[in-house]
């Protein structure tokens, strides 16, 4: 017998019989009650508790604040989506603040090294956010590839104002997550830390040093 | 501080020289003092402005739902999980689950291994097994990897390296990887970061643990802050989840409820930086991600756990070390002395299962039943209740139920049988006891004033020069007193 | 500032109950998995059967006096049954169950009219409530044993809960540290009686130590099986009073007062303490210096 079936028939025939069934009629939901402002600025003030910087912008002048920041940092270049809305507004706005602009359009394989060396900051999308936990929920793509959010050390991400959940079970809910989940579904609360040297909090361990969130719409 | 030994007899007659070393270690006392008391300070804090007790009601609901339905549940995932393109594999106990991994490693001329943090591997000694076959096994958490560096295991489930401080941490990374001496943590973490990216473009296979595995989805979950989950599980060629087989979940729906529950339960946290959910392996077009994934549910003594409904509920733990952060016990001894993979509260009844009562006689006894681990547990696991249960399978002290953990009945001692059974006879006859305690309070000049462990710490205590039943008898106020009249026989 | 609140809505069988506005009527099937049942206080009784336990018994019998006599205060007729011995607790967390249950099967019988029992102390009191359904599951004397439970109170808090006890202070000015013992706060969620007993002394300042909530170390055969770390637990507790600023701390358990009382005179430090139902007996019958009843530290 295999260790599967092994392990089946133990848990299948039980010493105590079946166990007891838990209602599944009980089922709970957690519900609050916020409004779109009330949830961005909850959403802000938990990011920003946790070290994440958070900026509100226009739907035309996010661009401008991408460059701001990427200056400030002194970025020789970002890493862009090439097929999302956000890569060709950027791509298309030709703004003259803004580096080197990169794809994440080849296998890692293929340029790993540089990657994980010479890339100083990536711009993502998001699939929305968590007021009640300062969240953000990114799902990677082909497009968007899943280290393009963790390896450099500045992670810039993208979210609409108007989709900030209240929630992580509403989002579930809302976004039909449980009919198909992607390959990797991420939420992201602030840049990498660690406090295992004597609980003292340390950023970007292995991720990266900095999340920052320009919030589209927020105007 | 000693490491524990990896023969369990002796873990056992350890127990109190290193209890004993670790209370007169003032460093061991100040860093564990400190740690557990901010832990708990942060987990209150956390869960302000929530209705606790029904947030705990439903993760404790959640659970035991998926555990009354754990082996359909676990073939609803395998069977989601394979056609999602991740590979399931079952192992029987921690040997299995070991040899799996190494096939895999070896079917892919695996040599090098990273690790995210995974207590079952720790179960495994997983790391000590796949260097024994020549392949290399990386820690990267970093608490995970000052402890391998150090060549020790884990004090704390959550917290690896909580028993060491900057200093002792300094030194270490100086030693073992010729980092400048520094008391700045920013500096020590910078520089293990560099050493660790390093490693993660070099490694075939990453190896990590699992928080929640959704049969209904596909989905293994991992919760993490520093990033080094997501890196183990998406920079190598393949990736290896390992897990224990009471971790899955029946519904995406499941997950929330039990996410805030162990973030806050654990460190305080509204919500770690990172929750990842892995649901395949990359797919044509994507650029990155392992292009295989495979899941090993390692069983290692918890379907026999399963098979008790009181046991069971052990089954129901995710894991958030908020017992070990309110146990009076594991505060002042620290994670080490109990030489066990998981210690405090959740180890003592855990490990009984995994290695024998014989092998770990020491855990339920080192508690003082105070409670504390039952009424922080995020899932309402009855810890101090459990405790006792192992206490009586130790000395098979129930002849109406039937002891069922390996070693049982391994404390049993005719001195101490007969001891209780004198203490039975004596105190289910009222007249006997009623004559006995007045001849002691008579006679309590002659009580010795030293009393073996007990006056080690504190003076003998003095009996009262009369009994509560011989003031109660001489008082004329309740005319009441029933003591001369014969009761009712107790139903027998 | 955005709103904190949480709703937790449980449906059951279609019906949504709202955590936050209504008390939960917990159908039989859930209890599997919530809470505890929340417990309602009775009227006050006309009469009440005290179980002594045999710490008070033995060690501090005042302690067991005083808790009749602040009965008796509220008008309450105190029936003592001379059978009593011991709930059974010391073997029962000793893991010999047998034995346990031979002793708490002798004292079940004790109780045979419907009159609350009350029990000067949080960890028999536990044992007798939460315990004894346990160990009598599967047999004969169940029914017999869950009865018995039902009826069991803690004694500090019947006073407050079932009796409205009003204490007026005759006594001195004074400083006490409180010690509610692991039991009583978490087996009989009474954490919040002593505070609000000693809180009625006008001339007691109570002051509270560090970490309130932690154990003291007795742990009843854990202080002999474990003694380095049950020292170390009750060596800081009786620190940590003293720090507080209190010279004299109360509890709720005699064996928690064994232990921390003992610990501070075996050290030498200026702590003593007594059993609250001492002290609270103290602070409202006139002061009679050299009374027999008096307190022991």
């Amino acid at each position: 017998m295999s260790a599967r079936e092994q392990i089946l028939q133990r848990l299948r025939e039980r010493r105590d019989g079946p166990v007891p069934e838990v209602p599944a009629s009980l089922t709970t939901s957690m519900v609050r009650d916020w409004s779109a402002a009330e949830k961005l600025d909850r959403f802000q003030q938990l990011m920003e508790s946790v070290h994440g910087e958070v900026h509100r912008t226009s739907a035309t002048d996010w661009i401008d604040t991408l460059a701001d920041v990427l200056e400030k940092r002194g970025a020789r270049n970002l890493l862009i989506p090439r097929l999302h809305d956000i890569g060709a507004q950027i791509l298309a706005s030709d703004h003259p603040g803004l580096p080197e602009l990169l794809h994440y359009d080849a296998p890692i394989e293929d340029w790993r090294p540089t990657l994980f060396n010479d890339v100083d900051a990536a711009v993502t999308s998001t699939r929305g956010a968590i007021a009640e936990t300062g969240t953000l929920i990114v799902w990677p793509t082909a497009d968007e590839p899943r280290l393009m959010s963790l390896v450099p050390p500045v992670h810039i991400a993208i979210l609409e104002a108007d989709q900030i959940f209240s929630t992580f079970q509403e989002a579930i809910a809302l976004q039909n997550w449980a009919s198909r989940m992607p390959t990797n579904a991420l939420l992201v609360s602030g840049p990498s830390k660690t406090a295992d040297i004597e609980q003292t909090l340390a950023y970007g361990v292995h991720g990266p040093k900095e999340l920052i969130v320009i919030v589209v719409g927020a105007d | 501080m000693n490491q524990p030994s990896q023969h369990p007899h002796s873990v056992v007659q350890e127990f109190h020289p290193r209890a004993r070393e670790a209370l007169a270690n003032p460093q061991i006392r100040a860093n564990f003092r400190k740690a557990m008391d901010g832990l708990m300070t942060k987990r209150q804090t956390a869960f302000e402005g929530w209705e606790l007790e029904a947030l705990r009601d439903l993760g404790a609901n959640i659970r035991q739902r998926a555990l009354s339905k754990l082996p359909d549940l676990l073939e609803q995932l395998e069977a989601n999980l394979t056609a999602n393109g991740v590979q399931v594999h079952w192992a029987n106990d921690g040997d299995e689950a070991c040899q799996i991994i190494r096939d895999i490693c070896v079917a892919r001329e695996a040599k090098k291994v990273i690790k995210g943090k995974s207590m079952v591997s720790e179960e495994m000694e997983l790391n000590h097994y796949l260097e024994a076959q020549g392949i290399e096994a990386l820690e990267s958490d970093l608490g995970e990897y000052i402890v391998q560096l150090a060549e020790e295991t884990p004090s704390h489930i959550i917290m690896p390296a909580i028993h060491k401080n900057t200093t002792e941490i300094s030194d270490l990374l100086h030693d073992k990887t010729g980092t400048e001496r520094s008391h700045d943590v920013n500096y020590l973490t910078a520089s293990a970061r560099q050493q660790l990216r390093e490693k993660f473009m070099q490694a075939d296979v990453g190896v990590s643990g699992v928080n929640f595995a959704v049969a209904e989805t596909g989905t293994l979950c991992l919760v993490e802050n520093e990033g080094n989950g997501r890196m183990t599980t998406t920079a190598p060629a393949c990736h290896i989840a390992v897990t224990g087989i009471e971790k899955v979940l029946e519904k995406l729906d499941d997950v929330p409820p039990l996410l805030a529950l162990l973030t806050r339960s654990a460190t305080g946290q509204h919500i770690t930086t990172y929750f990842n959910m892995i649901s395949r392996p990359r797919q044509p077009g994507e650029q990155d991600g392992p292009e295989a994934v495979h899941l090993v549910l390692v069983d290692n003594g918890r379907s026999s756990i399963y098979q008790d409904n009181e046991l069971l509920e052990t089954l129901r733990c995710i894991r958030c070390g908020a017992c070990m952060n309110h146990c009076p016990v594991y505060t002042r001894v620290g994670g080490h002395t109990y030489g066990t993979t998981y210690p405090g509260p959740i180890g003592s009844i855990l490990m009984p299962h995994l290695l024998g009562l014989d092998e770990t006689q020491h855990m339920p006894t080192a508690s003082s039943l105070c409670g504390a681990c039952g009424e922080v547990c995020p899932v309402k696991i009855p810890i101090p209740d459990l405790l006792v249960r192992l206490r009586r399978e130790s000395v098979d002290g129930d002849k109406l139920r039937v002891s069922e953990v390996r070693g049982h009945g391994v404390k049993r001692r005719r001195v101490e049988s007969l001891a209780w059974l004198g203490w039975q006879w004596m105190h289910s006859r009222p007249q006997l006891y009623r004559l006995g305690t007045a001849v002691s309070a008579r006679l309590r000049a002659l009580v010795p004033q030293k009393l073996g462990a007990w006056t080690r710490y504190r003076s003998a205590p003095r009996l009262a020069p009369q009994t509560l039943h011989q003031m109660m008898q001489k008082r004329t106020p309740t005319a009441a007193n029933t003591s001369q009249q014969p009761h009712r026989e107790a139903t027998r | 500032m955005t709103r904190e609140t949480l709703r937790i809505l449980y449906f059951y069988s279609g019906i949504a109950v709202d955590s936050t506005s209504t008390v939960l009527q917990t159908p039989e099937q859930v209890k599997i998995i919530m809470t505890d049942a929340i417990r309602v206080y009775p009227p006050k009784p006309r009469k009440v059967y005290f179980y002594g336990t045999c710490l008070i018994d033995l060690f501090y019998p005042d302690a067991g006096l005083a808790g009749v006599q602040l009965l008796e205060r509220e008008g309450i007729e105190v029936v003592f049954p001379q059978n009593q011995t011991c709930c059974g607790q010391p073997a029962y967390t000793s893991g010999y169950h047998d034995e346990a249950r031979a002793v708490a099967a002798s004292q079940l019988g004790l109780f045979p009219d419907d009159w609350p029992i009350v029990v000067p102390s949080g960890s028999c009191g536990g044992m007798m409530r939460k315990h004894y359904p346990d160990l009598f599951r599967g047999t004969p004397q169940a029914d017999s044993a869950n009865a018995v439970a039902g009826r069991v109170w803690e004694l500090t808090d019947f006073l407050l809960n079932v009796c409205h006890i009003k204490l007026d202070d005759l006594g001195e000015p004074t400083t006490v540290a409180l010690h509610t013992s692991c039991s009583a706060r978490r087996e009989m969620g009474v954490a919040d009686v002593g505070p609000r007993l000693l809180d009625q002394l006008k001339n007691v300042t109570r002051v509270e130590q560090a970490r309130p909530e932690e154990c003291c170390g007795f742990g009843g055969t854990f202080a002999v099986r474990h003694p380095e770390i049950s020292g170390a637990m009750v060596t800081d507790k009786v620190e940590s009073m003293i720090t507080a600023g209190a010279p004299e701390f109360v509890t709720t358990d005699c064996g928690c007062l064994m232990n921390i009382a003992g610990c501070a005179e075996k050290a030498e430090r200026p702590l003593t303490g007594q059993h609250i139902l001492s002290f609270l007996w103290q602070r409202v019958s006139t002061p009679a210096p050299g009374n027999d009843d008096g307190a022991q530290s």
